[in-house]
C-alpha cells in the first residue's frame, strides 16, 4: 500500500477525505444490516423468535443453532446437518471456477488481441447466452447429460456450469485486456514469442483484478446454484445449497429459523474466504499496473 | 489443461460405475420431508427397509410444497434415470400415470386387499385405469381452525358451530382488542381458508360442483359471491401485517394469544405440541363452522416408477412397507396427519388426531370426504393456480367480490 | 530449423491456434445455448404439460398447436404484471446498483485505510443465499416487527414504513433487496477497472491542471466504458433471473403485485404443468431481451472496430 500511495495521481483534502469516510461507513451500515439479523437470530432460542423478539439482541445466548445445522439438523432422513455436503460443493466448485476462468483468459486474449473476421459477432453470440433463462435449460440439459452418461456425476455438473459461466468470464476478460496496449503483444509477436508465451509472459502478470473479479463472480454463482445441483447430483452427491435448501425449506414443517440462519452463514464461509483471500490481489494489480505504465 | 480434462475423464467413470453398482438392490427415494419430525418419521421407513437389507438412496429436495422436486423429477425422467419412489401430490399422480411412467402396483395391492381399506376418494388419486400406480401415506386435512383456548375463555367463546356464530365470535374478539384471526397472507394460505369457506357458505354439493366438475354456472353463482363476501369479512379481520407472513408465525400468533383462530390443516398441530401446549387444554381443534361433516383433505403418496415394465422386489417391499400399519401410525403421529387406511387402531394419536380419524372415516362413508382444491387435489395444478390467483387478488383488495366471481369463471376456462 | 517451409507452417499454426483455442467455447455455446432456444420455440408451439413426452413406442403424447399458447399468455393479466413489474425493477435496479457501485469503487480508490476490511463487507451479500437473506429482508422490513416498530419505539410515533406490504410499493422493496446483493460486486468490477487505468495518463493530465471532478469526468470515466458494458450485462441478466429473491421476500405478493417474469416462466413451467404456455413466455422474453441488447451491442462493439 505505502509503495502504491506515493505513485497515484489523485489528491483530495482532509474534508474531502472525512466526508469519503463517513459515506463509505454509512454503506457499510446498510450491507450490514440483514447479516445483524441473521447473526442475532442465530444465536437466540427459537421460542425467542416466534414470541416477536426478531430485531433484539438475545436475551438468552445459544450457539446450539449453529452446532445443530452443522452436525445434527435433518436434510434427509438422516440427521447429518450440512457438514457431508461441504465436500461435494468443493469438489464442484473448484474445478468448474478454474476451467471456465481459464477458457474466459484465453477467449478475451484471443477476441482483442488475435483478431479475426467475425470476432465481434461471435463475441455477442456468447455475451447474449449469458441472458438464457435457466428454467428452459434444465430438461434439454438433462436429455443431453443422460446421453452422455454423466446424468448424476459431479463431472456432469461441473461441465454444466462451465458451459453457463463461459459466457461471463468471456465478457470480464475481453472487457479487461480491451484496456491492455496491444503494441506490446505485437512487438513480443516481432521478437518471435508464441501465442502461449505472450499470454503467459505479458497479458497474465496484469491480469490480477480480473482474475479476482472473475473467480468471485464464478465461485459464488456455482456455490449459489440450486437448481442445477439438485436437478443434476444424485442425493448423496448433492451440493451445500441443496442442503440448506432442505433445512430451510419445509412447507409443513416446523420452522427453526434460528438453525436457519445459522446454516445459511455456515454455507457461505467459503464464499466469504474468497472474498477475502481473493480481495488482496486487487491490491497487487494495482502495483502490476503502476509497472506496466 | 490436457492433465486437467484427463482427471475428469477418470472421475467420471469412476462414478459412473460407482452409481449403477449402488442401484442394484437400493430404492431410490425422491421426497421433501426434511423438516426435523417428518424426516424423522421416514427414517422410520428407511430403517424398516434396512431389516430386510434393502438400502435406501435419499434424494431429498424440498422447496415450493414440492414443487422443486417435481422440477428434479422431470429432470431425472429426461435423463433417462427415474427414482424408484416419488412423493407427490394429487394430480401430478395421475399426470404421471397417464403418461405411462408409473409402475402397476396390481398384485401387490390385491395380496395386501389396498382397496378394502383406503378410501374411495383417495384411491381416485392412487390409481390409472383401474391400476394401482402408488402408494398413499397420509391424508391431511384442511377444513380445520386452531383457537388459543385461554384466549376464547376469557372472552366468554364457545366452540362456534355456524358461520353467525363465528362472526360473532370474531366481533368479540375485535371488541376485545384481540386480532380475531391469524392468518399468513400467501396464495396458497388464502386458498386453504377459501377452501373452507366455500365449503361452509355452499355446502359439499356446491363445493363438488365448483371445484371438482369446474361448472361455469356454480363458478359464477351468487353462491360464490357470498363465499368471496366471507372472505371479505376474514380479510377485514385479519392484523394489518398478514401479507407475506409464514403459516408458523401466523400459528405462533395464536400460541402466544395475540390471536383467536388460525385457518390451517393439520400441520399446524405440530408447532402447538412444538410450544409444548396441549389439545383440547391449551389449544382447541375444531371443523371450520359449517363443515363439520365435511372433510377437506390432501394426501401424501409414494408413486413408484416402471422400472423396465416389471414391480421389482425392492419396489414392492417399499409400497408394502409405506402401507403397512405400524409406519401408517409411528409417521403420522409425527406428521399430524391422519393414516391413509381406515382400518388402524388410532390410540397411540393425541386427541385431535383420533378426532381426525373418527371424522375421515365418517365423511369417506356418508360421502362427504373431498379433495382440497388448494393443495391440488380437486382439480389439476393449472386450474388450482389460477383459482390462487383470484383468491389472492380478491383478498388484497384487487377485486370486490363480484369481479372475482366473474375473473374467477374466466381463469379456470382459461386454465382448463 | 530456419527453413522457409517451417517457418511458413509455424506462421500459419499461430494463425490457427487462437481459433482452434476458442472453438470449444464456441461449440459449447452453440449446443447449450442456441439449441436449447430452438428446443425452447419448438416447445412453446405444443401442448406440452410435464414434459415433451416420447412414450416407449416413439409416439408424441403432445400435439402442435400453433400460436395458441401465445394467444392464451397476452390474455393473462398475470403476465401484463409481470412485465410491468419487469421494466420497473430492471430500469431501477441497473440504474442504482451501477451508481453506487461507481461511487463506492471511486471512493475507495482513494488509497482508502482499511480497504482490506471494506471490501470484502460490501461483497459479503453476494456470498448468501437469497432463501435465507430473503427472511431477513421480510422481518426488517415487516411494519410489525422491523424498521418500522423500531423508529416508533424511539419516539417518533408516526414514523410508516410498509411498502412491503403494499401492493403500489412492495417491487421497490424488491428493488432494495437487489440492490443490496449486487451493488457490492458492481464496485469490485468497476474498482478493477480503476486499477487497470495506468497512471501515468492521470498524471500527465493534472499536470496539465485538471481538477479531480474534471479528471474523473473527462479521462477515468470514459476509460471504464468495457467495465460499463460487463456491469450492464451482469446487472441486466441477474435483473431477468430474480428468482429467489421474489420467492422468499414476497412469494410474488402482496396479491400479485411483486411477480416478476423469471417466477411466471418458473410457475407455469413446473408448478402449474403448462410448460407449452411457460415456453412461449420464455420465447417472448428472449425476444424482449434481444430487442434491448442486440442494438445496445452493436453500437458498444462497432465503435471499437
Amino acid at each position: 500500500m505505502a509503495v502504491a500511495s506515493s505513485d497515484t495521481a489523485i489528491r483530495t483534502g482532509r474534508f474531502t477525505r472525512t466526508l469519503i469516510y463517513v459515506v463509505l461507513l454509512l454503506f457499510v451500515l446498510f450491507y450490514i444490516l440483514p447479516l445483524y439479523i441473521m447473526i442475532v437470530n442465530s444465536v437466540k432460542p427459537l421460542s425467542e423468535i416466534t414470541g416477536g423478539g426478531m430485531m433484539s439482541l438475545p436475551s438468552a445466548f445459544t450457539i446450539e443453532p449453529w452446532a445443530k445445522a452443522w452436525s445434527t439438523a435433518q436434510v434427509g432422513v438422516e440427521p447429518t446437518g450440512l457438514r457431508p455436503y461441504f465436500w461435494n460443493s468443493i469438489s464442484m466448485v473448484v474445478p468448474a471456477v478454474a476451467i471456465s476462468t481459464v477458457l474466459g483468459a484465453l477467449n478475451g486474449y484471443i477476441l482483442t488481441k488475435w483478431r479475426f473476421r467475425g470476432d465481434t459477432i461471435l463475441f455477442g453470440l456468447m455475451l447474449f447466452s449469458c441472458f438464457i433463462p435457466f428454467q428452459i435449460v434444465l430438461i434439454p440439459m438433462a436429455a443431453i447429460l443422460g446421453v452422455l452418461g454423466l446424468s448424476g456425476t459431479t463431472a456432469g455438473l461441473v461441465l454444466v456450469h462451465v458451459v453457463y459461466g463461459v459466457g461471463f468470464s468471456t465478457l470480464y476478460f475481453r472487457n479487461y485486456y480491451a484496456a491492455f496496449p496491444t503494441e506490446l503483444v505485437r512487438a513480443a509477436q516481432i521478437d518471435g514469442a508464441g501465442f502461449f508465451q505472450i499470454f503467459w509472459r505479458i497479458l497474465l502478470p496484469s491480469s490480477g483484478p480480473i482474475i479476482v473479479v472473475c473467480v468471485i463472480w464464478q465461485f459464488t454463482n456455482i456455490w449459489n446454484d440450486f437448481l442445477f445441483g439438485a436437478s443434476f447430483a444424485s442425493g448423496n452427491g448433492a451440493p451445500m445449497t441443496v442442503a440448506l435448501n432442505n433445512l430451510v425449506q419445509s412447507s409443513t414443517g416446523v420452522k427453526e429459523y434460528n438453525v436457519h440462519f445459522a446454516g445459511a452463514i455456515l454455507a457461505a464461509m467459503p464464499t466469504l474466504l474468497v472474498y477475502i483471500v481473493a480481495g488482496r490481489y486487487f491490491v497487487r494489480g494495482l502495483m502490476a499496473g503502476s509497472v506496466k505504465g | 489443461m490436457n492433465k486437467v480434462i484427463r482427471t475428469l475423464k477418470l472421475t467420471t467413470a469412476a462414478a459412473a460405475f460407482s452409481v449403477s453398482a449402488a442401484y442394484a438392490e437400493d430404492v431410490e427415494v425422491l421426497h421433501w420431508w426434511t423438516s426435523g419430525g417428518e424426516a424423522a418419521a421416514l427414517n422410520v421407513l428407511k430403517q424398516d427397509l434396512e431389516t430386510q437389507g434393502i438400502g435406501w438412496q435419499d434424494m431429498p429436495v424440498a422447496g415450493g410444497g414440492g414443487t422443486e422436486a417435481m422440477t428434479v423429477l422431470r429432470a431425472r425422467v429426461t435423463a433417462g434415470d427415474p427414482p424408484t419412489a416419488v412423493q407427490a401430490l394429487g394430480f401430478d399422480i395421475l399426470d404421471w400415470g397417464n403418461q405411462g411412467a408409473l409402475a402397476n402396483l396390481n398384485d401387490l395391492a390385491a395380496q395386501e386387499g389396498w382397496d378394502e381399506v383406503v378410501p374411495e376418494a383417495l384411491q381416485f388419486f392412487a390409481k390409472v385405469d383401474g391400476k394401482w400406480i402408488s402408494a398413499p401415506v397420509n391424508v391431511h386435512s384442511t377444513n380445520w381452525v386452531w383457537a388459543n383456548k385461554s384466549v376464547l375463555d376469557a372472552n366468554g367463546i364457545a366452540v362456534p358451530e355456524t358461520w353467525e356464530d363465528f362472526v360473532a365470535a370474531v366481533e368479540t374478539l375485535k371488541a376485545a382488542g384481540i386480532t380475531p384471526i391469524a392468518h399468513g397472507g400467501q396464495a396458497w394460505q388464502d386458498a386453504t381458508v377459501f377452501d373452507a369457506v366455500a365449503m361452509s357458505a355452499g355446502g359439499p354439493e356446491f363445493y363438488k360442483a365448483a371445484f371438482i366438475d369446474l361448472d361455469e354456472e356454480t363458478l359464477g353463482s351468487d353462491t360464490m359471491k357470498e363465499a368471496f363476501d366471507r372472505m371479505a369479512f376474514i380479510r377485514d379481520n385479519v392484523d394489518d401485517n398478514f401479507s407475506g407472513r409464514d403459516w408458523n408465525l401466523a400459528t405462533a400468533m395464536v400460541i402466544n394469544g395475540e390471536a383467536g383462530f388460525q385457518m390451517m390443516g393439520d400441520w399446524a398441530k405440530g408447532e402447538f405440541l412444538n410450544a409444548g401446549k396441549v389439545p383440547g387444554e391449551d389449544f382447541l381443534c375444531f371443523r371450520f363452522p359449517g363443515t363439520q361433516d365435511q372433510v377437506t383433505f390432501n394426501a401424501d403418496q409414494f408413486m413408484m416408477f416402471d422400472q423396465g415394465g416389471t414391480v421389482s422386489q425392492e419396489q414392492a417391499a417399499l409400497a408394502s412397507a409405506i402401507l403397512s400399519p405400524s409406519f401408517q401410525i409411528a409417521f403420522n403421529k409425527v406428521k399430524g396427519s391422519v393414516p391413509a387406511r381406515t382400518d388402524v387402531d388410532g390410540s397411540e394419536l393425541d386427541a385431535c388426531g383420533q378426532q381426525g380419524m373418527k371424522d375421515l372415516a365418517a365423511a369417506a362413508s356418508s360421502g362427504n370426504l373431498f379433495g382440497s382444491m388448494a393443495h391440488g387435489h380437486a382439480a389439476p395444478a393449472s386450474v388450482k393456480n389460477a383459482v390462487y390467483d383470484v383468491v389472492t387478488a380478491h383478498f388484497n383488495g384487487e377485486y370486490d367480490s363480484e369481479t372475482a366471481v366473474l375473473e374467477l369463471v374466466d381463469a379456470v376456462s382459461i386454465a382448463k | 530449423m530456419s527453413t522457409a517451409a517451417e517457418a511458413d507452417f509455424k506462421t500459419r499454426l499461430q494463425n490457427w491456434i487462437p481459433k482452434l483455442v476458442l472453438s470449444p467455447s464456441l461449440a459449447m455455446v452453440l449446443i447449450f445455448v442456441y439449441g436449447f432456444i430452438l428446443f425452447t420455440v419448438y416447445v412453446s408451439f405444443t401442448d406440452s404439460r410435464i414434459l415433451p413426452f416420447v412414450d416407449k413406442d416413439g409416439q408424441r403424447t403432445f400435439d402442435l398447436i400453433g400460436l395458441a399458447n401465445y394467444e392464451k399468455l397476452f390474455k393473462l393479466s398475470h403476465w401484463e404484471i409481470a412485465l410491468t413489474n419487469m421494466a420497473v425493477f430492471a430500469g431501477l435496479y441497473i440504474v442504482v446498483c451501477t451508481l453506487i457501485g461507481l461511487t463506492l469503487a471511486i471512493l475507495l480508490d482513494q488509497k482508502i485505510r482499511g480497504e482490506g476490511f471494506l471490501r470484502p463487507l460490501y461483497l459479503y451479500p453476494m456470498a448468501l443465499s437469497f432463501i435465507v437473506t430473503g427472511t431477513a429482508w421480510k422481518w426488517f422490513l415487516d411494519p410489525g416487527i422491523g424498521l418500522e416498530n423500531i423508529v416508533q419505539a424511539w419516539g417518533w410515533e408516526n414514523f410508516e414504513f410498509d411498502w412491503i406490504k403494499n401492493r403500489d410499493f412492495a417491487i421497490y422493496t424488491v428493488v432494495l433487496a437487489a440492490v443490496w446483493q449486487t451493488s457490492g460486486f458492481v464496485m469490485a468490477m468497476f474498482l478493477a477497472g480503476l486499477r487497470g487505468i495506468d497512471n501515468e495518463i492521470l498524471k500527465a493530465a493534472q499536470m496539465d491542471g485538471a481538477s479531480n471532478w474534471n479528471l474523473y469526468r473527462r479521462i477515468i470515466i470514459p476509460q471504464l466504458r468495457p467495465a460499463f458494458l460487463s456491469a450492464f450485462v451482469i446487472l441486466a441478466h441477474l435483473a431477468i433471473k430474480t428468482f429467489d429473491l421474489v420467492i422468499a421476500m414476497t412469494g410474488g405478493g402482496p396479491g400479485r403485485a411483486t411477480e416478476l417474469p423469471a417466477t411466471f416462466m418458473y410457475s407455469y413451467t413446473f408448478s402449474r404443468n403448462q410448460m407449452g404456455i411457460g415456453a412461449s413466455s420464455a420465447v417472448i422474453m428472449l425476444i424482449t431481451i434481444a430487442a434491448i441488447m442486440i442494438p445496445y451491442l452493436y453500437a458498444e462493439l462497432k465503435e471499437k472496430k
